[in-house]
């Protein structure tokens, strides 16, 4: 019994505190918006976060997608054991999991690991070593000066996705076609058939949404981050499981939303 | 002049600050003294307005800080410099383009004025040749000088250092001592120093203010913290060996 109603107390401790969180969080964003930044200086800082965050993950997506459009298009094919299943379904599977599921969500999950604990290691770094304090002294909104320029670049992400989109296609027709599952003939009739625009739409949104979280998240767990160096360690993997957290509930809700 | 009146500060349930009361006077230099943990970095950062005070009042020639609109606060903050226990420079920049930041970020000046200005202040404190080091390349002392200069590069009316030798070698700290103290003169400027260390007091201790467990124990010059009766204030002087044989000395020699 007492036992009990101490789990229950606990639980609303910790429900508190991550409501309270929500709420930090959404003040923070706002606050992002508030005192902008000079735009000669915050030109140079969206470069440099676009190199950063775009540019350098571009490699890490290119490989990812590649590899997992082809274990896509080897399993369906794998389990097609019906010889009455038309051939060009390992095309058309591979499509439809790529774009909707595997090029957006997983490759953000990944960006979550990412680019995420880039993020938070380099606010968290600043916040131990006071620059954020040097910042706020000088008269600077901190919080626009350090996340805007993420959140501007992580507007490109989408292009990035798109890429992923693509070659993870390309990637389930190279594994066909070197495992002789099906014709290339085959494979880009299935790629083409009940293509329904809508769902790339709905994807480019997700993609979106990641963005921001991809984006703010691990900006949050930097930015009120205590302690010394080893903490930005430690946020840095609080930030990326909350950032996961966060993308795979906002998939589900969209999901549920724009297709349901 | 700043005036600190009857300044409180809690984190929860620990009181930090327990009603401090003090003034701070132009051209002179004013240091903090007291043990790791008694409070003198929230002190600080009340003055400079990063934490906000429970009660009391800080009042900077006349200005309220607690009245201050939004727009006011951030004139304020370009009347001062501040100088960071670690430095703080930017890490992502070279020794110009921090001392440069406040210029760029708050003047409408053209590059080459900048430029001009920077150079002046980085002759100041010696550090001509290391303008296209990262702050990673350069030493604790150098960083420390770096800081300086981004402090005084807008020719603040106030100068705040938070432990602005600690970590350095006692020749480098006096150097750097020495350094903030011509400045404080040579600008007429209002500084603030926080430190623990007693050859900063012997140095540069125009103003003392000595804090125990979040009060103002004692206050006044180097010349008088020799001379207090004070318990606290000997027990923190003399923990130094050197100035407890100094001391003793002292006393044989008298009798
Ligand atoms: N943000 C904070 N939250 C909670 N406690 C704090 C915070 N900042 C300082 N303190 C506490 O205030 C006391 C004084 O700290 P500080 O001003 O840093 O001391 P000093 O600079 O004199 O070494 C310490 O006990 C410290 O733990
Ligand atoms: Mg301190």
């Amino acid at each position: 019994m007492l036992i009990l109603l101490f789990l229950r107390l606990e639980s609303q401790n910790v429900f508190m505190g991550y409501l309270a969180s929500i709420g930090n969080y959404s003040i923070m964003v706002k606050e992002v918006f508030k005192k902008p930044t000079k735009w000669s200086i915050m030109k140079n800082l969206i470069l440099k976060e676009i190199d950063e965050l775009i540019y350098g993950s571009l490699g890490i997506i290119i490989f990812i997608s590649i590899f997992i459009g082809g274990v896509v298009a080897i399993q369906t094919a794998l389990n097609m054991t019906n010889p009455l299943i038309p051939k060009n379904l390992i095309g058309f599977a591979t499509r439809q999991s790529v774009i909707l599921e595997f090029a957006p969500t997983f490759t953000s999950i990944i960006m979550a690991g990412k680019v995420g604990s880039y993020i938070t290691s380099s606010i968290g770094t600043m916040r131990v070593t006071e620059q954020i304090d040097a910042l706020e002294v000088m008269g600077v909104n901190s919080l626009n000066y350090l996340i805007f320029p993420k959140i501007i670049a992580m507007l490109f992400y989408p292009f990035a996705i798109a890429i992923a989109m693509y070659l993870g296609v390309l990637g389930g027709l190279i594994a066909n076609v070197m495992g002789e599952h099906s014709t290339t003939a085959e494979f880009i009739e299935g790629i083409q058939i009940d293509f329904i625009p809508f769902h790339v739409t709905y994807s480019f949104i997700k993609t979106l949404v990641f963005a921001f979280l991809i984006a703010t998240i691990p900006s949050f767990h930097g930015y009120y981050m205590k302690g010394g160096a080893l903490d930005v360690g430690k946020a840095s993997t609080t930030s990326f499981v909350w950032t996961s957290v966060a993308i795979i509930i906002a998939n589900f809700v969209l999901t549920q939303l724009l297709l349901g | 002049m700043i005036e600190v009146n009857n300044l409180h500060k809690s984190f929860g349930e620990t009181h930090v600050l327990k009603g401090i009361t003090t003034s701070f006077e132009k051209g002179k230099t004013n240091l903090i003294i007291g043990q790791s943990g008694s409070g003198k970095t929230v002190f600080l950062k009340c003055l400079l307005g990063l934490l906000i005070p429970d009660e009391g009042e800080i009042i900077y020639d006349g200005r309220f800080l607690s009245k201050l609109s939004i727009t006011d606060k951030r004139d304020l903050r370009q009347e001062i410099g501040m100088v960071f226990q670690g430095s703080a420079l930017f890490d992502s920049m070279t020794v110009e383009e921090n001392v440069m930041f406040p210029l760029d970020m708050f003047t409408k000046q053209a590059k080459s004025e900048m430029e001009d200005r920077v150079n002046e202040v980085l002759m100041r404190v010696n550090l001509e040749e290391a303008k296209d080091k990262f702050p990673s390349e350069i030493s604790g002392g150098m960083q420390k000088r770096v800081a300086i200069a981004r402090a005084i590069v807008m020719k603040p009316k106030y100068l705040f250092c938070d432990e602005p030798n600690s970590g350095l070698d006692p020749k480098t700290a006096i150097l750097i001592d020495n350094l903030i103290q011509e400045l404080t003169q040579e600008n007429d400027i209002i500084t603030v120093i926080n430190s623990h260390d007693m050859n900063s007091v012997m140095e540069i201790g125009e103003k003392i203010v000595f804090l125990k467990n979040g009060l103002k124990e004692w206050e006044g010059t180097n010349k008088e913290i020799f001379k207090t009766d004070n318990k606290a204030v000997t027990d923190f002087v003399y923990s130094s060996e050197l100035f407890k044989k100094v001391r003793q000395m002292y006393i044989e020699e008298r009798n």
